[in-house]
């Protein structure tokens, strides 16, 4: 929460996220992802061309028109009917152009936003095969940018790039084509400023390049700061740290600001100095054109034409040098975008099962699951289980308990493979778990997790995310069994009531009563419960004490509790202590032992004694 | 709305913008005179023959040039700048407002609709502003120039121009009115997405370990697809103004000549006239071509500025009160109470149109050196009753007094200041241990933030951690277990000197020996303080002082631990149950 908050978020986000790849490479790819509408790309090419060549064709016929109106000046007769014809065919001409431009606005419209389509589509899968160990730190707000703000990025300035940089082009050789064909000379004198205002354009890009791959950057940290601060502002008003979070984001801000100015004057820098060099361009042949027409050698038809082609020449190069500092911007979006779906993903499962559609439940057997020598960190340096070993026989309880930290929730993940042991392994029936599918294995888990997380949508949906498509029965009879019912009945809504951010007004017990209505209706032949009933009320849990112990029938469960009561039914015990099983064993096996269990016990239940027997005199 | 936004925004930079417009105004005129300079040279140089004309006219355009590309670049750098400063300030803003805002507030607009509004819309203003400063003073300046160059060239030809401004006009009313809404529904749908990637962010592994990974990508599909569909049919549209201004123009310049072509013949108009009169039709289409872009992207930038709007205008819910009132509440002081005294008195709680108050009637007073804990139900209102105090909520009846004065009447830092809260949900942020420590106390030595990690029970696992105190850790303390993340609440919390400590539920996470532990080391250190506790579990709050058994909002009984369990059916109920759940210990 100090200033140097904001450098830590650039420092891991290097660390996890790999540096963009180099700026060539993320060209070529963002070209690659145009091939799908390769089709569209040809047709815009097509209507450009079409364009461009009715666009530079009508002002050579309007000079020829002028041309007419000036031989009639002249004295040679004013020949109204011939500029009748030829400006009806300049109308047709641009009007001709405005139906070409709009085909190629269109399509180009269509293929950039199938493009950003298919960009966000590939950020959201990525979200589902990143190892969960990317959505720690400051990442969150970072990823969302890239998904948001630098796909955005991307998508705008491509649609301006394709809409303008074809046409550009090809306006440019097309008024070099007529210019030539009109005057030799003065299209000598146009193309000098070609080198000027290319080297102009490259100077310009290449400073400005730094600038917009800053901009990005700071415009993903300033977002990861707002979404660290607005998911902990009661945090930072309870310490009264508003001005240190503002200076954080001040800083951040500034940055984004200075990079972005820098960036935004530089590339605009190009425009105002094409202009100038085309200006130059203009005034030489204004002015070699006029000595031209008074030494008898051209027309002024000519002359005008030309210097209207001259300005349709200097246009495009200007543009061109415009989009130049656009595709900083869109490459300098684009590479963070690449490296983030570029991240190292989960391992790929090694396993040829693949997940049965609808429910996966039945794929998984309720086996013998042993843990053999099983040893993780999530720094390799900083072992969290050490050596893990123990069977649970099926259709067992297996209840951990142990001081916080000692390493209880590792197991479920483990077991759930959101993390890969560094050494040993688990078996369910002998078959090592690394070789199942992770999806068919996570299906014959039925879970409730420590953090009860509810997303945007109906009480029903939430319960129904267990087994989608489950009838309204099983949904009210998982919701009856876990308790939700007599609350959700109270509010306005029932059932339907709509759970706003982050599971809006409901209390934290009452989110871990729907997590558990939810893994009720999912089943699974393996159960883990981790803590899930940490912030439910006694005496509700005492109320669905009975559903939770049906639940656990037939299944091998993992249950990780403080409550004694919950581990007392237990079939094994594993005690953990920094990482280690240090006792294992029934609660009667492990009370009698008077070591570690036993303690935890007595201190649990200090203050009960005296409590009990209050209660009993006050009977 | 978007310019009242934008003219605020610009108000602090009005020298620069001043300088702009002129700026601005000189490169205009300087373009303007370059197609009046051409015709010159035709009609001095050419058809009058005077050649010698020619180049001393094409130098005076040279000088023109000149100045122009000066004028542009000064007037492009300070856009830049004025443009993303107007950005910078915005998000400033924005994030100053945000802070002022209760937990409800936030919450009304959602948190991830909050950081796309001070992002991407945001981007909106800044690219409209940057349009704006570059071209909109260009943009009229070319185009009235244009106009008044054309009339002053032909009077009777102009009437062309004049005929097509307002078919113009028209077209560009009809696309942007269809423009607006679907701007509309498209940040929305931004806000959308952006949320439903967030969610699928923090339940990860949810939805992971209920293999619903496929149903989550065809929800953000879903989204996607609206998405795309919407920005499609406003690019759509976009792409048709284009070609339909473009032939509008195009077809002026050919009436130009057709009817310049009658004139000249007719002798009323002079040759030179007519190119003149083609490079001015040009330089009005450039300006209306201008004033496309703008009128393209000003649609959205108006829904943006609306949202930005929205939240700027907010009245934070709770604020501090008026200095007038904080004058009031020094007189209401009663004396006789100790700045660490609480009093709730008949205090209410209801959600704006909810059918049921969380809390109603809630008495009860807590003096320094006492504990009072606080048990009921899930979903009872305990953690409600907490949000009081600080003022994350404020009581929709009744009034809660710290050391005797109504804390409505006390500037929120001061009240906050006097608070020290251990959270229910365990909020870390990223940095190291020390600097989250210090967020409870600043100016914390090494030894004292030792000292409040072993009264935590956290000096064992810190110790152990790759760097002690200097260990890096992620936001919201992912990489920690949670009991570890609330003992560092906790030790938190107790770096902070202060007259009320508050444990909201801090205990849930830990193992009961722990539990226990630590309430022992407590005991002695906030011996002077008083101590409000939110808990579970019968053992954790028996030695409390008094116990408010709360049920359904309302106080159904307090008093101590054997007082209740003598005289409260509903606590002996939750510690019947506790105990049932505890039998043959």
């Amino acid at each position: 929460m100090t200033a140097d908050g904001a450098a830590d978020t650039a420092e891991t986000d290097t660390a996890v996220t790999p540096p963009p790849p180099p700026r060539r490479r993320t060209a070529a790819r963002l070209l690659g992802l145009l091939r799908p509408v390769r089709l569209r790309m040809a047709g815009v090419v097509a209507a450009t061309c079409g364009f461009a060549a009715l666009n530079v064709a009508a002002p050579k016929y309007l000079g020829d028109a002028t041309d007419i109106v000036v031989r009639g000046v002249m004295g040679r007769g004013f020949d109204e009917a011939h500029l009748g014809r030829l400006l009806l065919a300049v109308s047709l001409m641009y009007l001709g152009a405005s139906v070409f431009s709009w085909i190629q606005g269109a399509l180009t419209a269509t293929a950039v936003q199938r493009l950003s389509y298919g960009l966000r589509a590939a950020v959201e899968r990525k979200v589902h095969v990143l190892p969960s160990a990317h959505f720690e730190g400051q990442h969150r707000g970072d990823v969302l940018s890239r998904a948001t703000n630098d796909v955005d990025n991307v998508s705008q300035s491509l649609n301006q790039l394709l809409n303008q940089l074809i046409m550009s082009v090809l306006m440019l050789t097309g008024a070099l084509t007529m210019m030539i064909w009109l005057s030799p000379l003065l299209a000598l004198i146009a193309l000098v400023s070609v080198p000027v205002s290319t080297l102009v354009t490259v100077l310009v890009a290449r400073r400005s390049q730094a600038h917009f791959g800053e901009q990005w950057s700071s415009t993903g940290a300033v977002q990861a700061h707002l979404e660290e601060f607005f998911s902990g502002h009661e945090v930072v008003k309870a310490f009264g740290r508003q001005e240190a979070a503002a200076t954080v984001f001040r800083a951040g801000n500034e940055r984004l600001y200075r990079a972005a100015s820098s960036a935004q004057y530089l590339s605009g820098m190009v425009q105002p100095l094409m202009l100038f060099v085309a200006n130059l361009n203009y005034i030489a042949v204004a002015v070699i054109g006029a000595l031209q027409v008074a030494a008898g050698t051209m027309s002024i038809g000519g002359v005008q034409a030309f210097i209207q082609f001259s300005r349709l020449f200097s246009q495009p190069m200007g543009q061109i040098g415009g989009m130049l500092t656009l595709i900083q911007s869109c490459l300098a979006s684009a590479g963070r975008v690449f490296a983030l779906l570029d991240a190292d993903e989960i391992p790929a499962d090694t396993g040829e099962v693949a997940v049965p559609a609808g429910t996966g439940n039945a794929a998984l057997p309720a086996g013998r699951i042993r843990f053999e020598g099983v040893s993780f960190g999530y720094r390799p340096d900083a072992p969290v289980v050490r050596d893990l070993s123990f069977t649970a026989e099926p259709g067992q309880t297996v209840a951990i308990v142990g001081h916080t930290g000692a390493g209880k929730t590792t197991v479920v993940n483990l077991l759930m493979r959101f993390y890969e042991p560094d050494a040993g392994r688990i078996t369910i029936d002998g078959v090592d778990i690394a070789e199942l599918p992770r999806d068919v294995l996570r299906a014959g888990i039925g879970t409730v997790l420590q953090d009860a997380w509810l997303f945007t949508g109906t009480i029903r949906d939430n319960i129904e995310y267990g087994r989608p498509g489950a009838p309204d029965a099983d949904i009210i009879a998982a919701a009856q069994a876990s308790h939700v019912d007599p609350f959700v009945r109270a509010l306005p809504d029932g059932y339907a009531t709509v759970l706003g951010n982050d599971g809006g007004s409901l209390s934290r017990g009452q989110r871990q009563l729907i997590s558990i209505a939810r893994t009720h209706l999912a089943g699974g032949s393996i159960l883990v419960l981790d803590e899930a009933t940490s912030s439910v009320d006694s005496r509700t849990e005492l109320q669905i004490r009975e559903a939770m112990a049906r639940l656990r029938e037939d299944r091998t469960s993992f249950v990780i509790a403080h409550r004694l009561s919950t581990v007392r039914d237990a079939d094994l015990i594993l005690v953990m202590d920094q990482g280690r099983i240090v006792e294992q064993g029934t609660h009667q096996e492990l009370t009698g032992r008077g070591g570690h269990y036993a303690a935890l016990c007595r201190a649990q239940f200090a203050g009960l004694p005296a409590a009990a027997d209050a209660l009993e005199s006050g009977r | 709305m978007l310019f009242a936004l934008i003219r605020r925004a610009l108000a602090a930079h009005r020298g620069a913008v001043a300088a702009i417009i002129g700026l601005q105004l000189l490169q205009t005129t300087a373009n303007l005179l370059l197609p009046t300079l051409n015709a010159a040279i035709i009609d001095q140089g050419i058809v009058a023959g005077d050649t010698p004309a020619i180049p001393r006219l094409g130098a005076v355009m040279a000088a023109v040039a000149a100045v122009q590309v000066v004028t542009a670049l000064a007037a492009g750098y300070l856009g830049a700048v004025v443009a993303m400063r107007v950005a910078r300030d915005l998000r400033s803003d924005l994030f100053a407002t945000v802070q002022t805002f209760s937990s409800q507030d936030i919450a009304g607009f959602g948190a991830s609709s909050l950081v796309t509004r001070a992002t991407n819309d945001v981007v909106q203003i800044q690219n409209l502003t940057l349009l704006v400063l570059t071209m909109l003073v260009a943009a009229p300046a070319s185009f009235v120039g244009g106009i008044v160059l054309a009339v002053h060239q032909d009077v009777a030809l102009s009437g062309i121009v004049v005929a097509v401004i307002p078919l113009l006009a028209a077209i560009m009313f009809l696309i942007v009115r269809r423009l607006i809404p679907l701007y509309r529904a498209g940040q929305q749908l931004i806000d959308r997405a952006g949320r439903t990637l967030r969610e699928q962010i923090i339940g990860a592994n949810v939805i992971r370990s209920f293999v619903r990974q496929e149903h989550e990508m065809r929800r953000f599909g879903a989204v996607n697809r609206d998405l795309t569909r919407n920005n499609l049919d406003s690019a759509l549209l976009v792409a048709g103004m284009n070609p339909l201004i473009m032939i509008v123009v195009n077809l002026s310049s050919v009436a130009v000549v057709w009817f310049g072509g009658h004139r000249i013949a007719a002798g009323q108009m002079k040759v030179g006239t007519l190119a003149a009169f083609i490079a001015y039709i040009l330089q009005i289409m450039i300006a209306i071509v201008m004033a496309m872009y703008v009128f393209t992207t000003a649609p959205r930038a108006a829904v943006c500025a609306e949202r930005i709007r929205a939240v700027l205008d907010t009245e934070p819910s709770i604020a501090d009160p008026r200095t007038a009132v904080v004058g009031a509440a020094v007189r209401t002081v009663e004396p006789r109470a100790a700045a660490g005294t609480v009093e709730f008195r008949d205090v209410g709680f209801a959600y704006p149109g909810a059918e049921k108050p969380v809390l109603s009637g809630i008495s009860f007073t807590a003096r320094p050196g006492t504990t009072t804990a606080v048990i009921g139900a899930t979903g009872s209102g305990k953690t409600t009753l907490v949000n009081l105090l600080p003022r994350f909520l404020d009581p929709t009846h009744g009034t809660v007094f710290l050391g005797g004065a109504d804390i409505a009447t006390l500037p929120l830092d001061q009240l906050r200041g006097r608070i020290s809260l251990v959270p229910q949900h365990s909020h870390l942020f990223g940095g190291t241990v020390a600097r989250n420590l210090r967020v409870g106390g600043p100016d914390a030595t090494d030894a004292e933030l030792w000292e409040a990690l072993e009264a935590a029970q956290a000096d064992v696992f810190v110790r152990e951690l790759d760097g002690g105190l200097d260990a890096p850790l992620s936001q919201g303390g992912g990489n920690l277990s949670g009991g570890q993340r609330q003992r560092l609440c906790i030790a938190r919390a107790l770096l902070r000197h202060a007259d009320v400590y508050l444990f909201d539920d801090s205990f849930s996470a830990l193992d009961y020996g722990t539990d226990h532990r630590l309430r022992r080391a407590l005991q002695p250190l906030l011996a002077d303080a008083t101590v409000l506790v939110v808990a579970e579990r019968v053992a954790s709050i028996a030695d409390a002082d008094t116990i408010l058994v709360l049920e359904e909002g309302r106080v159904s009984a307090q008093g101590s631990h054997d007082a209740l369990l003598a005289g409260s059916p509903a606590y002996r109920d939750i510690a019947a149950s506790q105990l049932i759940l505890a039998d043959s210990l």
